[in-house]
């Protein structure tokens, strides 16, 4: 049993599994402080209920979300030893940050949200509602600062006194390119995600025809905040691909199979069917310019190929086992200051030579054959990755479509009139958890060999545990995880099935029965 | 400021957090112990969830704030103690998990094996962290086989059943019936009626229970062998463990023998779980008092441990210090002016909705409230 395995396992479903419920949490949560603020804003009764009712769900999604993430504050530190280690004072930061600054703002204030009805104003509501929202977004950005770090080590440089990344200039850190586009990318997911859940259920309501008022309303907040929400995810998606194109070349290249350097502007893969072992692409249908244009917004830069990738780790291994032989020596040596020059000309590609410590221990020895080896092992799953991106990409743009229709029978008030559109809102949704877990794959599967791009490879980032220890937790965490989520499916679905009326105890009516359409000046 | 300051202040800060921890989702957790003992019918059980429902959220994030800020500032501890301490956190983990869970999900199924599940899961996700933190405590004073290797990867010896030693298990019962205490005099103070009342008979219990088994302990620490650095100390310089030598002394009590004022951490948690006692019928001061007891006894281990964070049992040279085991400089400063800037604004906005939640909790409110848990 391998220990590497088991731990990279064990975190992938966690976290997985906590994606599960945090993209509803940052969408519905949004949704929740429009419609409290249409309620304070006209003081009709409808808007105040519709909160109290896509509360109920969102507090059901967030105390699992609430769960889960406990899970995956301590992982580090219980299977990833050694990256805690390595890593910690950089990554450690915004993690900290993010509950100091985030977490408790959300978890403090959505207690009130839920009791506070009666015990507050309705502008003093409002308030915390938003509160729970703007905290949820700032969770997101502290955390996605912390990956971005993963993607991409800016600000930090190795200290050979502690044996560790430390934080060098923190605002490089904080201000990372690739955080911004994928803090962007992920909200707007979560966002998309929220929509499509008010829709699918309202569409259901509709077709079933009843609480038609509350339905349609939701629809009408969904239809615009969806469609905004999805140009976004789109149109970010591709800033992420433009950030990953400086700085992880391997992963661009890999998400396009794209196995040989092609003269400038490369075309983009549209489908093919990649060969991993004999690394070319089969039946592959291709567009002309377009990755060149997407990956370098330029018709002149080159995006370079897997197989000149490969060559490149080649050099950087064999420059970085010169960082490596000083860092040993120096241990005998500490105040040998030739060999801390040495050390500093060749440390940034001291995480490549650490890749060999897959093939052998005393990497000082390593052969060409080993490093050829260890080279070659910086070329993740290409198939996975590539079809993994394709069908992201895919329901994005299915995404921008629902939406544009809903916008448009929203604006023309027909949003009830078309059984064709409502039956394709209830189906589309399980699609954007399809796609946000399908972007995680990309965003970190595609990363592999690397927990820390070109600084710490996965494989050594864990921790000294026994091995059945984590297979006992592995298997316990499959055990619960799968418990609660019967039972979380199960309550979504009781109170869906009750309908807002016998949800909150009384019917919801519109202000003018005879207008059953929104409206938001009266 | 200096980095041997920035070092002290991130240890006090570590123990602000962990009494953070210990008084805020303590009563949470005392209670949810005591839910089986002091709520007879459904509706009882019910108005002791609802005391804690608006606020567990917001106290359980001392928990995940506590995670994050070792790891940030002392990176080689979170590595450390959560790997070796692998199972122990496993079960924390999993208790934390259920709770939340068990919390909002029990009262939305009126099925009386539903409800009496997540009864049963409320009461031992309540037990195993309040017990397991307690044993984590007291395995620190004996230390734990560990050791680092030159490229400071942790290597250890830990087996759960190494870890359920008498003395750690002394310190598990200290630790629960701490939180017991917590629990009940919260309950007295948020719980109107019979619930209120049978909390308040638990208060003499827990708090003459908690003051022997606290004193007990603290005995059996006079004792135990201590550490001690015997090596020059350098408190400005790199985070490695492997600079230094460590021996065993006689006792732990190195510490309050250099400054007798550190007497009065100890001194106060006996007196503030004899003034619960005493003032047993009037419920806030009964709970600030259980909550300095609490913060007291979380002291009284702090002051006895420094400099150590995690003694090395097995290679006492590797312990982790204070002087050892932080990150760099630059974030530790980083990291302390945001916490001087906003752990200020969370107190703020965590009083002001104890505030608007002020009041106790009534059955018959529950009854008529569709929202209540």
């Amino acid at each position: 049993m391998d220990i590497v395995l088991l731990s990279r396992l064990q975190f992938a479903i966690t976290a997985l599994y906590h994606f599960l419920f945090v993209p509803l949490t940052l969408g519905l949560s949004l949704i929740l402080v429009i419609m409290e603020c249409v309620y304070v804003m006209t003081g009709q009764t409808i808007w105040r209920d519709m909160t109290k009712f896509w509360g109920t769900l969102f507090g059901i999604n967030f105390a699992m979300g609430v769960a889960t993430g406990i899970t995956m504050e301590f992982q580090f530190g219980t299977n990833w030893a050694y990256y805690a280690h390595y890593v910690g004072d950089v990554f450690g930061t915004p993690l900290a940050l993010e509950g100091l600054m985030a977490f408790f703002l959300e978890a403090t204030l959505v207690g009130l949200f839920f009791f506070g009805w009666n015990r507050l104003s309705k502008v003093a509501h409002l308030v915390v509602t938003a509160g729970v929202a703007i905290g949820s977004q700032f969770s997101a950005l502290w955390i996605l600062i912390a990956n971005a770090w993963m993607q991409f080590p800016v600000g930090a440089k190795f200290n050979p006194d502690t044996m560790r990344m430390e934080v060098a200039d923190f605002s490089a850190v904080l201000l990372n390119p690739v955080a911004q586009a994928k803090f962007i990318h992920t909200v707007a997911a979560g966002y998309v995600t929220g929509s499509v859940f008010v829709l699918a259920i309202s569409a259901l309501y509709v077709l079933q025809k009843r609480h038609r008022a509350l339905a349609l309303r939701s629809m009408t907040v969904a239809a615009s905040f969806g469609l905004a929400s999805a140009l976004c995810v789109v149109v970010l998606g591709d800033e992420s691909g433009y950030t990953a194109s400086t700085n992880q070349k391997m992963k661009v290249a890999a998400i396009e199979a794209m196995w040989q350097t092609e003269p400038a502007p490369a075309a983009f893969t549209l489908v093919g069917i990649p060969d991993l072992a004999g690394k070319r692409t089969d039946y592959a249908v291709k567009v002309p310019w377009m990755l060149g244009l997407i990956a370098t917004r330029s018709v002149d830069t080159v995006v370079p190929g897997i197989e000149d990738l490969v060559k490149l780790a080649d050099k950087k291994i064999r420059n970085g086992l010169i960082a490596y032989e000083a860092l040993a020596k120096l241990r005998s040596d500490r105040g040998n200051a030739q060999l801390r020059a040495t050390l500093d000309a060749h440390v940034g590609d001291l995480g490549y030579a650490l890749l060999l410590k897959r093939f052998r221990p005393d990497i000082e020895h390593a052969t060409d054959a080993d490093i050829a080896r260890a080279a070659e092992s910086t070329v993740p799953d290409v198939p996975v990755l590539f079809w993994a991106f394709r069908l992201m990409v895919a329901c994005g743009f299915w995404f921008i479509a629902l939406f544009a229709v809903a916008f448009y029978l929203s604006a023309t008030r027909r949003l009830d009139r078309h059984r064709l559109f409502l039956w394709a809102a209830l189906a589309t949704l399980p699609l954007p958890w399809l796609a946000a877990e399908l972007g995680w794959i990309v965003a970190e599967y595609g990363r592999q060999p690397w927990v820390i791009e070109g600084v710490l490879p996965t494989f050594l980032g864990v921790s000294g545990t026994d091995v059945h220890n984590v297979l006992f937790s592995l298997v316990g965490f499959v055990v619960f995880y799968s418990g609660l989520a019967v039972a979380d499916v199960y309550l979504m679905v009781k109170y869906i099935r009750l309908g807002p009326d016998r949800t909150l105890g009384h019917a919801v009516t519109a202000p003018n029965v005879t207008d059953p359409t929104p409206s938001l000046a009266k | 400021m200096s980095y041997e300051a920035l070092r002290l202040i991130w240890w006090m800060l570590l123990g602000v957090l962990l009494i953070g921890f210990a008084v805020m989702d303590g009563f949470d957790l005392g209670s949810a112990v005591l839910m089986p003992f002091v709520a007879r019918t459904d509706l009882e059980r019910r108005q002791v969830i609802n005391t804690i429902g608006p606020v567990w959220e917001g106290n359980q994030v001392w928990f995940v704030l506590g995670g994050g800020a070792i790891f940030a500032a002392w990176p080689a501890l979170y590595a450390a103690a959560f790997s070796g301490f692998y199972l122990a956190m496993f079960a924390v983990l999993a208790a934390l998990i259920f709770r939340p869970v068990a919390i909002v999900y029990r009262s939305k199924i009126e099925h009386p094996r539903w409800r009496a599940w997540w009864d049963w899961a409320l009461f031992v996700t309540g037990v195993v962290p309040a017990v397991i933190f307690g044993v984590a405590v007291g395995n620190l004073f004996l230390g734990v086989p560990f050791t680092f290797d030159a490229d400071l990867r942790f290597h250890s010896d830990i087996t759960l059943l190494s870890l359920l030693r008498p003395f750690p298990l002394l310190v598990g019962l200290v630790s629960l019936t701490m939180l017991v205490l917590h629990g009940a005099t919260w309950l007295s103070l948020k719980a109107e009626g019979a619930v209120g009342q049978r909390a308040r008979r638990v208060i003499s219990f827990a708090a003459l229970a908690f003051i022997v088994l606290f004193d007990l302990a603290g005995l059996w620490v006079s004792i135990t062998d201590g550490y001690k650095i015997a090596s020059a100390i350098a408190p400005d310089g790199p985070s490695n463990p492997l600079h230094k030598l460590v021996y065993r002394e006689p006792s732990w009590f190195a510490n309050y023998a250099a400054h007798p004022a550190l007497w009065l951490a100890p001194l106060l948690a006996n007196a503030a779980a004899l003034a619960a006692i005493v003032l047993r019928r009037r419920p806030l001061p009964a709970f600030l008092f259980s909550g300095l007891a609490c913060a007291a006894t979380i002291a009284t281990a702090g002051f006895a441990l420094f400099p150590f964070l995690l003694p090395s049992s097995s290679n006492p040279n590797t312990s982790l210090t204070v002087w050892d085991a932080s990150s760099s400089k630059l974030t530790l400063e980083i990291m302390l002016g945001c916490v001087v800037v906003f752990l200020p604004i969370v107190l703020a906005y965590t009083a002001w909705v104890y505030r608007v939640m002020r009041g106790p909790v009534r059955t018959e409110d529950i009854a008529r409230d569709r929202g209540a848990y």
